[in-house]
C-alpha cells in the first residue's frame, strides 16, 4: 500500500512539471509583449529594455522557466498587475470561497446522484429507471450558466426568496458559516450540483446494476439474508468507485466554476480569473490557473490512493 | 408476365446487411435518437437558411421597441435589450453557436485520432511518452483549460475554436490510443504482420476500420460539451463579439433583462440546452446502435 502511494507520487511528479510548463507558457502564448500590460504606452525603448531585464524577459525561455519555477516553489507567484498585491494571497482568499461552494455543490450532487443511481440500478428498465436516467441526461446537458440564470429569475426576481448574487449581505468577499450567508450559498451551490449529480447518477446506476448480477449477491440472498443486508453489501462494493468519482467531480467543479461564479458574482477563483482575463492581468491568470491545476492533480492523487486503500483490488500500474 | 409469376415462386433472398447499414437500421428504430437527430437537423437547417427564414434583420434594432414580451405583434419571441427581433437573432445565432461547438470536435477528432492511433500502434516507449504528455492536459478540468487558453490568447471566434480544439485533442487521443492498443494485439493484425503486410496498409485496412467507429462515437458525445463550453466562452465575453448574434453572448447581454423580461432573457439558453441535449441523446443512440461499450 505504502509502496503504491510512493509510486503514485513519483508518477505525479512529471505531470506536475508538465502542468507548470503549460502555466508558464500561458503568458507567452498571449499575443503581444507580456510587458504591454505593465508598461505605460509612452515608455521609451530604454525604459522597455530596463523592464524587460528586470522581469527577466530578455533571457532564453528555458532559463525564464527555471527562474519562474524557483520562485513558485518558494511560494512567490508574482504580483498582480491590477492590484499590485501578491498573487498568492489573492488566490488563496478566492480558493477558500470556491472550495466552500464546490464542496457543498458536490455534497448535494453526490446525495441526489447516488439516490437516483441506486433507484435506477435496483429497478432497471422500470419507469423509475427511465426518470432517473432522464434526470442524469438533463444534468449533463444543461448549460449550467443558463440554469443559474433561470434559478435567479425564479427564486430571486419572481419569488424574492433568495439573494441573486454575492456571497453575503455585507457585500464582502468572504463567506461565513451563518444563516444569512447560507442563503447566498443556496442558488449557486444548487446550480453547480446538477453536473456531478448527473455524472454520479450514471456511474452509480451502472455500478449497482453490475454488482446485482454478480454471484455473491445471489449467494447472499440464497443464504437467506435480508434485503437490507444485501443492500449494505452492494453499498460497500459500490463505494470506492462512487467516492472516487465524487472526489474528481470536486476537482472539476473547483476548476470549472468560473461560469457559475460569474453568474452569481461569487468571490471565488472563477471571479478572480474573469477579472484577470479582462484586465489582461497575466501573472494573476497564470497563478490562479497553476494553483487550481495543482489542486486538481493533488486531488487526483489523493483519490487514487484512497480508492486503493478502500479496495486493494484496483491498484493501477 | 413471367416476372410476376416468378416473383411468387422464388423465396425472397435475405441479404445480410453491412455493418454500417445495420447500425443505421438499429438507429432508425430508436425513437429517442431519431427525435434528437430531427432536432439537430432542424436547428442546423434553420441556422443555414436563416437569411431566408428570419422575419427581420438580426442587427436592426429600435430603442423605442426594446425588450418586448414574447408574442408581441411583430415580435413573435419578443425583442432584446437593443430592440432587435429575438426570433431572427436566435435563428442567426445558431450559425456561430453550431460552428463554434462542432468545429473543435471535428478538428480534434482528426488530430486526436491520428495522435492516438499512431501512439497505440507504435507502442513501446514512444507510446508511453506520448501518453504522458496527454496526461498533463488531463490535469486541467476542461472548462479551466478552455478559459485559460482563450483568456491568454484573447477574445475572438478563432481563438475560442483553437482553445476548445486543444481541450478535446487529448481526450480523443486517449480513447484512440486505448482502442488501437486493444486492436494491435489481435490475432488478425498479428497474422497480417507475419504475412508481410506493410505497417501503413495494416493501419489502413485492419486498424482504421476497427477503431474509427468507437472514436467517432466518443467524439459525438463531446459535441454537447463543446456546445456548452463554446457558448460559455461567448457568455464570458471570450468568444463572439457584439453585435454578432450567438446564443451564449445573447444570454450574457440579456442578463440585465431578467427582472423585466425573464422569458425573453432565458430563450438563448433554451436553444443551447435543446441543441446540447439532442447531441447527447443522439450520441447515446449511436453508441447502443454500434454496440460500443465504454
Amino acid at each position: 500500500m505504502l509502496l503504491y502511494a510512493v509510486k503514485r507520487i513519483l508518477y505525479v511528479t512529471p505531470v506536475a512539471i508538465g502542468v507548470s510548463i503549460i502555466c508558464f507558457l500561458l503568458v507567452h502564448i498571449a499575443p503581444g509583449d507580456p510587458l504591454t500590460a505593465v508598461l505605460p504606452i509612452d515608455a521609451t525603448a530604454a525604459q522597455q529594455a530596463e523592464m524587460r531585464a528586470a522581469y527577466g524577459f530578455d533571457r532564453p525561455l528555458p532559463v525564464q522557466y527555471g527562474l519562474w519555477l524557483w520562485k513558485v516553489l518558494h511560494g512567490d507567484l508574482g504580483n498582480s498587475i491590477a492590484t499590485g498585491r501578491p498573487v498568492l494571497s489573492e488566490v488563496s482568499r478566492a480558493v477558500t470561497n470556491s472550495l466552500i461552494l464546490a464542496a457543498v455543490a458536490t455534497l448535494i450532487g453526490f446525495t441526489f446522484g447516488t439516490f437516483f443511481g441506486f433507484v435506477a440500478g435496483y429497478h432497471r428498465d422500470s419507469a423509475l429507471d427511465k426518470i432517473a436516467s432522464a434526470i442524469s441526461v438533463l444534468g449533463v446537458s444543461v448549460p449550467h450558466y443558463w440554469l443559474g440564470m433561470v434559478l435567479v429569475i425564479i427564486f430571486s426576481a419572481q419569488l424574492g426568496w433568495l439573494p441573486p448574487t454575492g456571497a453575503g449581505p455585507d457585500g464582502s468577499g468572504n463567506w461565513r458559516p451563518d444563516f444569512e450567508h447560507l442563503r447566498y450559498l443556496i442558488l449557486p451551490a444548487v446550480t453547480m450540483s446538477v453536473i456531478p449529480m448527473g455524472i454520479i447518477a450514471r456511474t452509480v446506476r451502472a455500478l449497482v446494476a453490475e454488482i446485482l448480477t454478480q454471484e455473491f449477491v445471489q449467494a447472499l440472498r440464497a443464504k437467506g439474508l435480508s434485503e437490507w443486508t444485501v443492500f449494505k453489501h452492494v453499498v460497500t462494493n459500490a463505494a470506492p468507485t462512487a467516492l472516487s468519482v465524487m472526489g474528481l467531480q470536486l476537482g472539476y467543479l473547483l476548476g470549472g466554476s468560473i461560469l457559475i461564479e460569474t453568474v452569481f458574482a461569487w468571490p471565488g477563483t472563477g471571479f478572480l480569473l474573469n477579472s484577470a482575463i479582462f484586465q489582461r492581468d497575466l501573472p494573476l491568470l497564470q497563478g490562479t490557473i497553476l494553483v487550481l491545476a495543482m489542486f486538481f492533480v493533488l486531488l487526483n492523487l489523493i483519490v487514487d490512493v484512497l480508492q486503493t486503500a478502500l479496495d486493494p483490488r484496483i491498484q493501477r500500474a | 408476365m413471367t416476372a410476376i409469376a416468378d416473383a411468387g415462386v422464388y423465396l425472397p433472398v435475405k441479404r445480410s446487411r453491412g455493418y454500417w447499414a445495420s447500425v443505421a437500421h438499429r438507429l432508425a428504430r430508436d425513437p429517442v435518437a431519431m427525435v434528437a437527430l430531427a432536432l439537430i437537423v432542424a436547428i442546423a437547417l434553420t441556422a443555414i437558411f436563416a437569411p431566408l427564414l428570419a422575419p427581420a434583420d438580426p442587427f436592426k434594432g429600435s430603442m423605442l421597441r426594446r425588450l418586448r414580451p414574447v408574442g408581441f405583434p411583430g415580435y413573435p419571441l419578443g425583442s432584446d435589450e437593443l430592440g432587435r427581433d429575438m426570433l431572427s437573432r436566435l435563428m442567426y445565432g445558431g450559425r456561430l453557436s453550431l460552428l463554434m461547438g462542432v468545429t473543435p470536435v471535428l478538428v480534434a477528432f482528426v488530430i486526436g485520432s491520428s495522435f492516438g492511433i499512431f501512439a497505440g500502434y507504435i507502442g513501446g516507449r514512444i507510446n508511453t511518452l506520448m501518453m504522458r504528455v496527454i496526461d498533463v492536459f488531463f490535469a486541467f478540468p476542461s472548462v479551466l483549460l478552455a478559459i485559460a487558453l482563450s483568456g491568454a490568447l484573447g477574445a475572438g471566434i478563432v481563438n475560442s475554436i483553437v482553445s476548445l480544439t486543444i481541450v478535446f485533442i487529448p481526450q480523443i487521443a486517449r480513447v484512440a490510443e486505448a482502442v488501437t492498443t486493444q486492436i494491435r494485439t489481435r490475432d488478425y493484425v498479428e497474422a497480417a504482420r507475419v504475412s508481410g503486410a506493410r505497417a501503413l496498409s495494416i493501419v489502413r485496412v485492419h486498424v482504421l476500420g476497427n477503431v474509427l467507429g468507437p472514436i467517432f462515437v466518443y467524439a459525438t458525445s463531446l459535441i454537447s460539451v463543446s456546445m456548452i463550453l463554446a457558448s460559455g466562452l461567448s457568455f464570458l465575453g471570450l468568444g463572439v463579439k457584439p453585435p454578432d448574434p450567438e446564443w451564449g453572448l445573447m444570454l450574457n447581454t440579456l442578463r440585465t433583462a431578467i427582472y423585466s423580461q425573464p422569458l425573453v432573457a432565458a430563450l438563448p439558453g433554451v436553444m443551447i440546452f435543446i441543441t446540447s441535449i439532442s447531441f447527447n441523446l443522439f450520441s447515446d443512440g449511436l453508441r447502443s446502435a454500434m454496440e460500443v461499450k465504454q
